[in-house]
């Protein structure tokens, strides 16, 4: 992973790669933790509402297709 | 004709990839901002959201957003999160594009601003977006960040910055 950052000044156009300091480096380790443990919650929900679906379409003995046409 | 719309800065990530892409020191000359962008992550997801700071401050920032993502529709919150990049599993040399729009950002007022972005990708999942977010915050933007909010954007990944004058 790029330890570095891309700084423009807009007012000299300088273009410069910074080194990213270490607290810059602890800040976007705690932020890849954050959108991981995020990823991971999206992710258990999605599978705990197709659990669910398919348990519910499961005990009323129809298809998903079925279901869908009952909603239409 | 008046000269309305002006490139400020750009910028393409070089082959060690970088970790955001700051435009700092930004002139409070013109009306509103237009950053646009060309984007790719190398993370192993087909595609991965972005950061915006403001003024380097990560906070009193709120967006609501809806998107397409190539089978089902759907709509959501964040803080500083911007729409969208293209990742490492997308379609290989492929990068998304973005667009944020910043009115008045030099005013004294919270700040609102748009996004919308696409990502490029050769399979069913691919992300269509619009964004709009607030950052309630009064003082003048000078300077503008955005990053991948996991991993780091490739090289030939593009930005650039736009001021745009009403007259």
């Amino acid at each position: 992973m790029a330890d570095t950052k891309i700084v423009v000044n807009c007012e000299t156009g300088e273009v410069s790669e910074v080194e990213l300091t270490a607290e810059e480096i602890a800040q976007r380790a705690a932020d890849q933790a954050a959108w991981e443990a995020e990823q991971a919650a999206i992710e258990a929900d999605k599978q705990a509402k197709a659990e669910a679906k398919a348990e519910l379409l499961a005990k009323l003995g129809i298809s998903e297709d079925e279901a869908k046409l009952l909603l239409a | 004709m008046a000269d309305t719309y002006t490139l400020i800065s750009s910028v393409t990530v070089g082959a060690g990839g970088a970790s955001s892409i700051d435009f700092t020191s930004i002139p409070a000359t013109y009306t509103d901002l237009k950053l646009v962008g060309s984007i790719r992550t190398n993370t192993a997801q087909t595609d991965n959201s972005m950061d915006i700071n403001f003024n380097s401050s990560a906070t009193s920032f709120s967006a609501r957003f809806l998107y397409g993502s190539g089978s089902a529709a759907a709509s959501s919150t964040g803080s500083t999160i911007i729409l969208q990049a293209d990742g490492g599993a997308a379609t290989s040399n492929t990068f998304s594009n973005f667009e944020i729009y910043i009115p008045n950002y030099a005013g004294s007022t919270n700040k609102s601003y748009s996004n919308d972005a696409v990502t490029e990708n050769n399979a069913t999942a691919a992300i269509a977006g619009l964004l709009a977010g607030l950052w309630s915050n009064t003082a003048a933007i000078t300077s503008v960040s955005v990053k991948a909010s996991t991993g780091t954007f490739v090289q030939y990944s593009t930005a650039y910055l736009y001021g745009i004058k009403n007259s």
